[in-house]
């Protein structure tokens, strides 16, 4: 049984009646572990033919921190991704897993979109749903820009929180959450609405529940096109993307030449030295 | 990585145990689907959400569960200063991933929150969680206590302890085994009495208990005074609380995740589970078989990881020029273990479809056909396979050489946790005595027959399926010797009557697989050739009268 949600004040909603309503944006994505030589088109673009279609990585740690802030203080969990109607499948998953509702994002009007793009068009849908709290995985293993998640909470104008490891909500209502910031840790508290970007030192997405798979195997996600989302056209797919891939680059990191040092005190002094002096240490 | 799906051999068994069938006699006419919203809708929505779930098992067990399984191995259960065992941290966080998966409560009813699934789904998934880990099955494979009470206890507790049960939030223990009560349950010692209050209490000792730190207790006890035999024994539950102290778990040469308690009962509050003195005679025979069916399928998967252990190994590991793969002593070594395996796993998934068929036939006549099956066949496949489990075991590390006798590999881990399977739910010796029963009595022989008369065979099985046939024959030969013998000379025998009737009955299961399977014919013909060779030798032995074992001198000679 779930405990009685917290008294939850402090913005705009009034969240007691409805239940904390959170959307989790999740992309699917090419399983970049299992690339192999025809991965790249001639272009530079993705040959997404050539690999298996995996729900991105830290995605699964954002709706496993949304489903678990569902479970502390009760309301709705809903998950939006944008794609090919082959994403249906993520979003399944995530039925399984004890999502509330799915939602998908498709129309070809939207494809080439870059970041800009991608994002405008999510918010669009997201604030549709009107939400309190946005969960973003921090990247995607396909691009790694970590910039949609931002750029969302930029356009919903929602404070947003970056790289969090765990997420709670206060007694005040306010969201909690640990964030790895290099050197160290950081607590923060933020007023709702609020968008958070969580990295894949969160806890790891619950299992599927055999029973919600069976329910839902068969299910379809609610379809959005542009249309009803209400998007600006100029701003979505190639016309709303004005970055261009102009070229791609393998490079290979080649050592330099090597030195020795004796096995002895003194040259592990001289190792250590050297590796602090160089930035690898310290 | 995914332990269903990259197992073509599980599917095999499976879609020869044709789980539409099954289902539609678990769903009982897909009437539950109107109000359960999971439940499937027809035979063949029900295979293919099977088929989801195993793949669901197949994930977690591969991803999740297998590699937390060498430290689980390491660091094992501790016995607290606070009185709690702590489980290893990999077993602690499987049981909340099988929990929050909804695999708990597997066969249990769907009004108690279960999937109703048959016996044979919850073998796969039983022999996929144990390749993970098998110390884990000992608390997966505890679902068995939970169909106790479904089938046995009052409504009252069944609405109490199953939906828990089934979501994992509690675990539960069958708890048999006391000091002077092994393999001989009627000797149980622990006294079960009404109290002032008019509630029972239990008073007793009991031994070697896996998971007896569960929440949930199902405790054999004497419950009718001045009785000595199994007729005065009855079951009671008991929650874990305050008057069950566990006073210390056993340092075991395997299954380290697995905690094997030792239990006081100090007057402990409990409820009586449907009839007095149906205890032992009807209840615990009853979870027994289950539990032996998933000692098997544990057997399985402990054999299934050992062989794959050994087949990469003897790919990857180069001497004399080649991979060790290639030579022949070594080949032969793999093919052994791999058909070994294989005939256990046509043996066990038999006998679990029998187990369905039991329970789900109303056809009365039927239904005895199949309750006579499940009484040979259920201790056939917890002796073929786990004495299987180790012989593999064994043979992987025999492949890894010295590595394999070293921990860096986990042939050394799977050899020890394999050890126990022939040991716990009745020892092998136990299992033969229970089988060679439906071998003497003709069952044996009628099993067979129904696997080779449901098909027609073509001209590349009809020789083996001969084979098979010679095998019974010598089997009825030796079966017609027997009886003209004394009951020690009779028990002398059992041994040798059950291992020909696995050559017989594997045979006969690898035929039916073989005529949908082509890969299959290379394992049958193999299979056939040895298991005659062997049947001959066995026979021989059985007819000569020999008796040398028991004769009376024997005992002064050995000395």
């Amino acid at each position: 049984m779930r405990p009685a949600p917290p008294a939850v004040r402090n913005y705009n909603m009034d969240t007691t009646k409805r239940g904390l309503r959170s959307v989790v944006c999740v992309k699917q994505v090419p399983d970049t572990k299992q690339v192999t030589g025809d991965a790249m088109r001639p272009d530079g673009t993705i040959n997404r033919a050539a690999l298996p279609a995996i729900f991105n990585p830290e995605d699964r740690n954002a709706l496993e921190a949304a489903l678990s802030v569902r479970d502390a203080c009760g309301g709705t969990v809903a998950v939006v991704t944008m794609g090919l109607p082959a994403a249906s499948a993520i979003l399944r998953e995530a039925l399984a897993c004890g999502a509330d509702e799915v939602y998908l994002v498709t129309d070809r009007r939207a494809a080439a979109s870059d970041t800009l793009a991608t994002s405008y068009i999510l918010s669009q849908a997201v604030a549709k749903l009107r939400p309190d709290l946005v969960f973003c995985g921090r990247q995607a293993i396909d691009g790694d820009t970590a910039q949609v998640g931002p750029q969302i909470a930029e356009k919903l104008g929602f404070a947003l929180v970056a790289y969090a490891s765990e997420v709670s909500i206060d007694e005040h209502g306010l969201a909690v959450a640990r964030r790895d910031v290099g050197s160290g840790v950081e607590t923060t508290r933020t007023r709702l609405p609020a968008l958070l970007t969580v990295s894949s030192a969160a806890a790891p997405l619950r299992p599927r529940n055999a029973k919600l798979l069976m329910k839902y195997k068969n299910a379809e996600p609610t379809v959005w096109s542009l249309d009803d989302i209400g998007a600006d056209l100029s701003r979505c797919g190639k016309a709303g993307s004005p970055t261009n891939v102009s070229r791609v680059q393998s490079v290979v990191l080649a050592g330099g030449d090597y030195r020795a040092f004796s096995a002895d005190e003194e040259g592990a002094k001289a190792l250590v030295a050297e590796l602090v002096a160089s930035h690898t240490l310290g | 990585m995914n332990f269903f799906t990259d197992n073509d051999d599980i599917s095999l068994a499976l879609s020869l145990a044709d789980m539409e069938r099954l289902a539609t006699l678990s769903e009982h006419g897909f009437c539950f689907a109107k109000d359960f919203d999971w439940a499937p809708k027809d035979a063949a929505d029900a295979a293919d959400s099977y088929r989801r779930v195993l793949e669901l098992v197949g994930e977690i067990a591969a991803e999740r569960l297998a590699p937390t399984a060498a430290e689980t191995d390491r660091n094992g259960s501790v016995l607290g200063d606070d009185g709690q065992v702590h489980y290893a941290k990999g077993i602690r966080e499987a049981i909340d991933l099988f929990g929050k998966a909804g695999l708990m409560g597997f066969t249990l009813p769907y009004k108690y929150g279960g999937l109703n699934m048959p016996a044979t789904l919850y073998t796969a998934a039983t022999e996929i969680v144990s390749r993970a880990d098998a110390s884990f099955m000992n608390i997966f494979g505890l679902q068995g206590i939970a169909e106790t009470i479904n089938a046995f206890a009052s409504d009252e507790l069944k609405d109490a302890y199953l939906p828990d049960l089934a979501a994992g939030r509690t675990t539960g223990a069958m708890v048999l085994t006391e000091p002077d009560a092994g393999s001989d349950l009627q000797a149980v010692a622990t006294r079960a009495y009404i109290a002032d209050d008019g509630e029972w209490r239990v008073n007793g000792v009991k031994r070697f208990i896996t998971n007896g730190c569960g929440d949930v207790l199902i405790v054999l006890a004497r419950t009718e005074e001045g009785s000595t035999d199994g007729r005065g024994l009855s079951c009671l539950l008991v929650e874990k609380g305050p008057r069950v102290r566990v006073r210390r778990i056993e340092d075991k040469l395997g299954i380290h995740g697995s905690p094997t308690c030792e239990i006081v009962f100090d007057d402990a509050p409990a409820k009586l589970i449907g009839l007095r003195q149906r205890g032992l005679i009807t209840y615990v025979m009853s979870l027994m078989n289950a539990a032996r069916l998933g000692i098997a399928a544990q057997s399985l998967g402990i054999g299934e990881a050992a062989l794959r252990v050994a087949t990469d190994y003897a790919k990857e590991r180069r001497q004399f020029g080649a991979a060790i793969a290639t030579f022949p002593a070594i080949a032969d070594l793999l093919f052994t273990m791999s058909s070994d395996l294989q005939a256990a796993r046509a043996i066990t998934y038999y006998a679990a479809v029998c187990v369905d068929l039991e329970r789900g036939l109303e056809d009365k006549q039927q239904s005895r056909k199949y309750r006579n099956f499940c009484k040979l066949l259920t201790p056939m496949a917890k002796y073929y396979s786990s004495e299987m489990s180790m012989r593999v075991a064994n043979g992987a590390v025999a492949v890894l050489g010295g590595s394999g006798y070293m921990r860096d590999y986990p042939a050394e881990r799977l050899l020890r946790d394999s050890r126990i399977t022939t040991i716990y739910e009745g020892t092998s010796q136990l299992q033969i005595v229970a089988a060679s029963g439906g071998v003497l009595g003709g069952t044996l022989k009628e099993a067979v027959e129904d696997v080779l008369a449901s098909r027609e065979w073509d001209e590349t099985l009809a020789p083996e399926v001969a084979k098979v046939r010679e095998v019974v024959a010598l089997i009825d030969e030796a079966v017609a010797f027997v009886k003209t013998q004394d009951a020690a000379y009779r028990d002398l025998s059992a041994r040798r009557l059950v291992d020909m009737s696995a050559i017989a009955l594997a045979g006969a299961l690898l035929c039916a697989q073989a005529a949908v399977c082509e890969q299959k014919k290379r394992i049958l013909s193999r299979w056939m050739l040895e298991g005659v060779a062997k049947a001959k030798a066995m026979h021989a032995i059985v007819v000569s009268g020999d008796a040398a074992p028991i004769a009376p001198q024997a005992d002064a000679e050995s000395r």
